[in-house]
C-alpha cells in the first residue's frame, strides 16, 4: 500500500488546466521530488493535496483513505503538513509559539482549565514546551526560542516553517521550495536536515525545488511537471538525463 | 520554561494595576477626596474600560475589525434592565443583580454567536461594514420595541404602546423611543471593578494559552493556520462571542446606573463604537493593558477639562494626537521601554519587539 496514491488529478480555472491528469505514487520513506519550469503546476498539486483547492477530477488517497476534497483542517489532521512557497509564519509570535501552534491537535486541555489556571493547563503546557523545543533542537532553532519569528533571518524563517509543520506530527511532510532564498550554506544546511528528519521520524517528504544541488542530491524519485502535464517520473538519475526534461527547463534550440 | 513565566508576570502587573488602581480610589474616596463629579465617572470608568478589553479581544488578538460593539453592549443593557424590572419584586439586590448581569452578558453572547455566524464569513472591510450596520440596527429595534406586563403576562409590539393591549393594572417595562424606566440602581464601583477584573483575567489567561494562540495564528496568517489543523471557524466564533459576552456585562452594569436607559444615538450609536475603537487602537491594538489605560485617561479627560469651556474638545483631540504618536513611535516606545521598572528580566523580549517597530 503506497503512502500517498494520487489518479488522474485535475484542476480547471476557467479555461486553464493548470493541473492535468497527474498521476503520483509516494512510498512510505520516500524523499520525492517534484520539479518542472515556473509555472507548470507545482504549487497548485500541493494546493489540491492539502485541501487549499478543490480538484476538477481525480482522486487523492492517503493510507488507501480517500482525502480528496476535505479541507485543508481535516487533512492536516489526517496527516499531510507543508510549508509555503512565500514563508507563512505567525509573525508575531515567539518561535517557541508557531512550534506550539502546529502542536495544537496533539495536546490538549479545556479553556475552562486556561481561565481558572488548572493543573492541567500547567502540565500540558509544560509537556507542549518540551516536545517544541525538542522539534527546535533538530533544527538549531531552540536557542531562539523566545525570539519573535519575524526576527528571525530568512534560512532560519524557512527552517522554523518546517519545524511548524513536523509538529502537527504528519505522515507525509510537503516542502515547497524549501531552499529558496537560501545561500549555498544553508542550503547545504537545509539538504542535512531533511535527511535527518527523514531519518529520525522515518518522514515521507515530498518536495517542489528548483535547486538541482538539493534535488539530485536527496531526492531519490522525481516527477517533472510542464505545463500541468507530467513530462516524466522515475528515479533522479534517469529524469534528469532525460532529454526531453533538458529541453523543458532550457528551451529548444 | 521561562516564556510562560515571562507572560504571566505580564499579566499579573496588568491585573496589578487594575487591582492597585480600585483600592486607591477606595482610600480616596474614604477620605473624602473624590468630589461627587468624579464619584459618577466611577462606574461609567469600569464599563468603558470593559468595553476596551471586550473590543480589543475581537480588533488586537482576533484581527477583525468590529464597528458595532456598541451594539453588542445595548443588547447586554436591554436584557439585563428588562430582566431586573420583570423580577425587580421578587428578589433582593445582590442575586437579582448578579442575575441581570449574567443574563445581559448571555442574551449579548447568543447575538454575538447568531451575527458572528454569517459575519465572520467576511474579511476586513466588509465585516467591519456589516458590524456597523448590526449596531446601528440593534439601537434603532430597541427604539420601536415596546414590551407590558400585565395580570395575563407579557405583551410585545414594534408598533405603539397601545397596540399591547395592557390591562388597567397593566406596567409598560419597555416603551419604544422612551426606553426603560425606573431600573434599580445597583450598580456601584465595587461591582464595575469586579467585572474589569474577571474579564481581564478570562482574556488574559485565554489568550496566553492554547486556545489564544490558535485564536492570533488566525490574525497572522489564516492559511497557515489551516495547514496546521487548527479549526478557524471555530476559534473565529469562540473569540467572537465570548467578546460580545464581556460587552453584554459593561451593558448590564450601565443600564443598572441610569435612572432611564434609553437607545439614543450618543449611548448606543456608531459613535460609541468608534470611540471604543479609539481606546483599542490608542492602547496599542492587541495589548490589553492599554486599552484599559486608554479607556480610562479618555473617559477622564473631558471631564478634566470642563474648566477649559468651549475649548475641551480642541485640547481633547491634541492630548489625543500627542498620545498617538507617544504610543506609537518607535523612538519614544524604545524609550518607555527602556525605562519600565523589570525590564531586565523582559529585556530580551523587549529588544526584540523594538526592533519589530522600528521596521
Amino acid at each position: 500500500m503506497a503512502l500517498l496514491e494520487i489518479k488522474n488529478l485535475s484542476i480547471q480555472f476557467g479555461g486553464l488546466r493548470a493541473v492535468d491528469d497527474f498521476n503520483l505514487t509516494v512510498e512510505k520513506g520516500d524523499l520525492y521530488g517534484l520539479i518542472g519550469p515556473n509555472g507548470a503546476g507545482k504549487t497548485t498539486v500541493f494546493n489540491l493535496l492539502t485541501g487549499e483547492y478543490k480538484p476538477t477530477e481525480g482522486v487523492i488517497k492517503l493510507e488507501d483513505k480517500d482525502i480528496t476534497g476535505m479541507s485543508t483542517i481535516d487533512i492536516n489532521r489526517a496527516g499531510v503538513a507543508r510549508t509555503f512557497q512565500n514563508i507563512r509564519l505567525f509573525k508575531d509570535q515567539s518561535v517557541l509559539d508557531n512550534v506550539k501552534i502546529g502542536l495544537h491537535n496533539q495536546f490538549r486541555y479545556s479553556p475552562v482549565a486556561a481561565v481558572l489556571r488548572l493543573p492541567s493547563y500547567f502540565a500540558v503546557e509544560k509537556q507542549m514546551n518540551e516536545k517544541a523545543l525538542e522539534l527546535l533542537a533538530v533544527f538549531d532553532l531552540d536557542t531562539e526560542a523566545d525570539t519573535l519569528a519575524s526576527n528571525l533571518p530568512y534560512g532560519k524563517q524557512r527552517k522554523l516553517e518546517i519545524a511548524r509543520a513536523m509538529a502537527t506530527n504528519p505522515k507525509l511532510l510537503l516542502l515547497d521550495e524549501p531552499a529558496a532564498g537560501m545561500n549555498p550554506n544553508e542550503t547545504e544546511e537545509l539538504m542535512e536536515d531533511i535527511r535527518f528528519i527523514r531519518e529520525k521520524f522515518g518522514m515521507t517528504i515530498l518536495l517542489i525545488e528548483h535547486d538541482m544541488r538539493l534535488v539530485s542530491g536527496i531526492c531519490e524519485k522525481l516527477t517533472v511537471l510542464n505545463f500541468g502535464r507530467i513530462l516524466t517520473q522515475g528515479p533522479t538519475r534517469d529524469v534528469l538525463s532525460n532529454p526531453e526534461v533538458i529541453k523543458a527547463y532550457l528551451g529548444d534550440d | 520554561m521561562n516564556n510562560i513565566k515571562k507572560t504571566s508576570r505580564n499579566n499579573m502587573g496588568t491585573i496589578g494595576m487594575i487591582i492597585a488602581a480600585f483600592v486607591i480610589v477606595q482610600i480616596l474616596k474614604t477620605a473624602g477626596m473624590i468630589n461627587s463629579q468624579m464619584d459618577g465617572l466611577l462606574v461609567p470608568l469600569c464599563v468603558y474600560a470593559t468595553m476596551a478589553v471586550s473590543l480589543n479581544l475581537v480588533v488586537g488578538i482576533l484581527g477583525e475589525l468590529s464597528l458595532g460593539h456598541a451594539g453588542f453592549m445595548c443588547v447586554g443593557a436591554f436584557a439585563s434592565a428588562f430582566f431586573s424590572k420583570v423580577v425587580e419584586q421578587s428578589m433582593g439586590t445582590f442575586p437579582r443583580f448578579l442575575l441581570a448581569i449574567l443574563v445581559g452578558g448571555a442574551v449579548a453572547g447568543v447575538f454575538g454567536f447568531l451575527i458572528g455566524i454569517p459575519v465572520l464569513r467576511l474579511k476586513g472591510d466588509y465585516l467591519a461594514i456589516v458590524t456597523l450596520a448590526f449596531g446601528e440596527i440593534i439601537k434603532n429595534l430597541m427604539n420601536v420595541l415596546y414590551v407590558g406586563r400585565d395580570a395575563a403576562g407579557l405583551h410585545f409590539s414594534i408598533k405603539d404602546a397601545a397596540s399591547l393591549n395592557l390591562m388597567e393594572d397593566g406596567e409598560m417595562i419597555i416603551n419604544g423611543p422612551l426606553g426603560i424606566t425606573g431600573t434599580p440602581f445597583d450598580a456601584n464601583f465595587v461591582v464595575g471593578f469586579l467585572i474589569l477584573l474577571i474579564s481581564t483575567v478570562v482574556v488574559l489567561n485565554l489568550t496566553n494559552s492554547r486556545t489564544g494562540r490558535a485564536i492570533m495564528a488566525i490574525r497572522d496568517n489564516r492559511i497557515a493556520a489551516g495547514s496546521v489543523g487548527v479549526p478557524i471557524t471555530k476559534y473565529k466564533m469562540a473569540a467572537f462571542t465570548l467578546s460580545a459576552v464581556i460587552a453584554g456585562c459593561a451593558g448590564a452594569l450601565y443600564s443598572h446606573n441610569l435612572s432611564s436607559l434609553i437607545a439614543t444615538p450618543a449611548r448606543f450609536g456608531y459613535n460609541m463604537s468608534i470611540l471604543f475603537l479609539v481606546f483599542v487602537v490608542l492602547g496599542g491594538i492587541g495589548s490589553t493593558r492599554g486599552a484599559i489605560i486608554a479607556s480610562i485617561i479618555l473617559t477622564l479627560l473631558p471631564e478634566v477639562l470642563r474648566f477649559m469651556a468651549d475649548y475641551r474638545m480642541l485640547i481633547y483631540s491634541i492630548i489625543l494626537i500627542v498620545m498617538m504618536i507617544i504610543n506609537w513611535n518607535p523612538k519614544s516606545r524604545a524609550w518607555i521601554q527602556k525605562h519600565r521598572p523589570g525590564n531586565v528580566i523582559r529585556s530580551r523580549r523587549e529588544a526584540s519587539e523594538a526592533g519589530k517597530e522600528g521596521r
